[in-house]
């Protein structure tokens, strides 16, 4: 394959880097004051990007060419399709973020060229075919995420989540590291293609050392239970909008990811990893479920929700087949948009000076801000799980993989531990429906973020099932342009 | 004769102590980047190892890549150091606790 070639399969991403490198000098050469004309540029780029990779996941693009750079990089549908849920998740994180650090009077320009950066990393990871792309894509990511966690300067909770975010995202890319180190060793080849090829007759002892540690790094990134605890501080203590960008875009790269690199590069050896992925994912179900109950804090609250949430998702991977992963994707769609509507939600909490962000403060919501109570309803029943709302089809999608792959017992587990989630989602309802109203949410939302929890509000209100069918089909050419090997 | 064998436990052994450099450290946040680049620093010394060991270049271009990650790493890192220190005025592992729960 020419250069010529593999540079058109990477097209989308030269825009980002372009775009970004020259945001990131109007933002050094003109200050904070171009921040909201960077902001717009930011978005076109993303806009543009997104435009490019449409195409080629509405025609199901797979085999070798979408192979660029030698097997570094992959085009094809499933990159693409977890590509646009990414861009569009940062899409939406630039919409709302400039009203919001505007009233806090700390609008900076480096923001939107922060997002564009870990977007473009994210959308390296999910095109990675190759264990050198998929680090520095993973880390393009992280170290543009650590800086958004903590621009807020003088707040003391950013800072620190910052902080926590740090150390804990290089710790995971130590451990993630030492296993792809590993792996190139016993495997003798850094290529998902040719470790493929390696683990076929079965996994060497420093084969299974190098997975396992990958699988533990992966984890981390993705918040998966037992290696979830960063989750809920950073989500607190970081900027809303920057949560809601780190709740959507980075869980989605992630996972694309997991899906290579256990289905592709480890596919022939899936009773290895599916014992892991299980255990995260009971493990991520109960935690995510239980830890929520007792807490105060939405933003806490929300991030006990996406460790749940992500449970769910890991018992699609589970199932280690194609009808597994087009379910996975499927899962993620409809997470992202409940994701961004529920954190959107939680901006426009708000009282005259700024935000509220506690479970007591939303009591009696339905009395004095009856619209924002109706559609965080039907975002909380739908991120439970509760038929008519869009959330339950994700869910069912999930289970029916899990179910065809003979893991009955996995998905029994899984359906009980949601009912045990379904309380504290309701818990919620009942405060905003039935508590005394406090009286705290009083100040007036934006228009763009009442459009942006109108647009949510109504793709996962049972007017989503008019997608199932065309989202289902994207996400089965998505899995099947995967090169699962088994 | 020193072989790879020998290499892996070596970077083994800097890896785990890395780990428990994060996790046993109470005192402070410096000591925790260290750490940081000492996991990082094992890697590299298992890439090149293997590197040599199967006759390979793929894991010294690697070793270079993790190298350019660590330093912007450590950069950021202690970018995000000043900041947490200038709102905190101490950087104590034990302090790092405004949200809990």
């Amino acid at each position: 394959m020419d250069l010529a070639t593999s540079l058109s399969l990477i097209v989308p991403e030269i825009i980002l880097a372009v775009s970004g490198l020259v945001l990131l000098l109007l933002a050094a050469w003109g200050g904070d004051k171009g921040a909201r004309v960077i902001s717009v540029a930011a978005a076109i780029a993303l806009g543009g990007a997104f435009a490019l990779v449409a195409p080629s996941v509405c025609a199901g693009a797979s085999g070798p060419g979408t192979v660029a750079f030698g097997g570094q990089f992959r085009a094809d549908a499933f990159a693409g399709l977890a590509k646009l849920m990414i861009f569009a998740a940062a899409g939406a994180a630039l919409v709302v973020a400039p009203r919001f650090f505007e009233r806090a009077g700390v609008m900076r320009a480096e923001f939107p060229v922060l997002v564009l950066f870990a977007t473009l990393g994210m959308s390296i990871m999910v095109s990675a075919g190759d264990l050198v792309s998929l680090y520095i894509g993973l880390e393009l990511n992280s170290l543009a995420a650590y800086v958004l966690a903590a621009i807020l300067r003088d707040d003391e909770r950013s800072a620190e989540a910052g902080l926590k975010y740090f150390v804990l995202g290089a710790l995971a890319s130590g451990i993630l590291l030492f296993g792809m180190s590993l792996t190139y060793g016993f495997a003798g080849t850094t290529n998902f293609g040719g470790i493929a090829v390696a683990v076929s007759d079965g996994l060497s002892t420093g084969q299974l050392f190098g997975l396992t540690f990958v699988l533990a790094g992966l984890a981390f990134k993705i918040s998966a239970a037992p290696f979830h605890m960063w989750t809920p501080d950073v989500y607190e203590g970081a900027p809303t909008p920057v949560t809601m960008f780190f709740a959507s875009a980075p869980k989605v790269a992630a996972i694309a990811l997991l899906a290579r690199v256990t289905l592709e590069a480890f596919g022939s050896q899936d009773d290895a990893w599916r014992q892991i992925v299980i255990f995260a994912a009971l493990l991520s179900i109960v935690i995510g479920a239980l830890g929520a109950i007792g807490q105060q804090n939405v933003k806490r609250l929300l991030a006990y929700s996406s460790i749940n949430n992500v449970g769910f998702i890991l018992i699609g991977l589970a199932a280690g087949t194609v009808a597994g992963a087009s379910a996975m994707m499927v899962y993620l769609a409809i997470y992202v948009v409940m994701t961004i509507g529920s954190f959107v939600a939680v901006l426009l909490m708000r009282d005259a000076d700024g935000k509220v962000e506690g479970i007591s403060d939303l009591a009696g919501l339905s009395t004095t801000r009856p619209a924002l109570a109706w559609a965080l309803m039907a975002l909380m029943f739908s991120l439970a799980g509760i038929p008519p709302l869009f959330g339950f089809w994700g869910k069912f999608v999930v289970f029916q993989a899990a179910v065809e792959a003979d893991l009955v017992a996995l998905a029994a587990i899984g359906i009980a531990a949601s009912v045990i989630g379904a309380f504290y989602y309701i818990k919620i309802v009942k405060v905003m429906f039935f508590d005394e109203p406090a009286g705290t949410v009083t100040g007036e939302g934006d228009t763009p973020h009442w459009a942006l929890l109108a647009i949510c509000a109504v793709l996962i209100s049972p007017l989503g099932y008019l997608l199932t069918g065309w989202l289902g089909g994207l996400a089965d050419m998505a899995a099947a342009s995967l090169a699962i090997a088994f | 004769m020193i072989g790879i064998e020998h290499y892996v436990v070596v970077s083994s052994i800097l890896f785990v102590l890395g780990v428990l450099g994060i996790f046993l450290n109470r005192k402070n946040i410096i000591v925790i980047l260290m750490a940081i680049e000492l996991i990082l620093l094992s890697v590299n010394l298992n890439l090149v190892a293997f590197s040599a060991y199967l006759n390979d270049l793929t894991g010294q271009v690697f070793a270079m890549f993790v190298l350019t990650v660590a330093a912007a790493e450590a950069a950021i890192g202690l970018a995000i150091l000043v900041t947490y220190f200038r709102s905190r005025g101490t950087i104590a592992v034990d302090d790092v606790n405004r949200m809990k729960g």
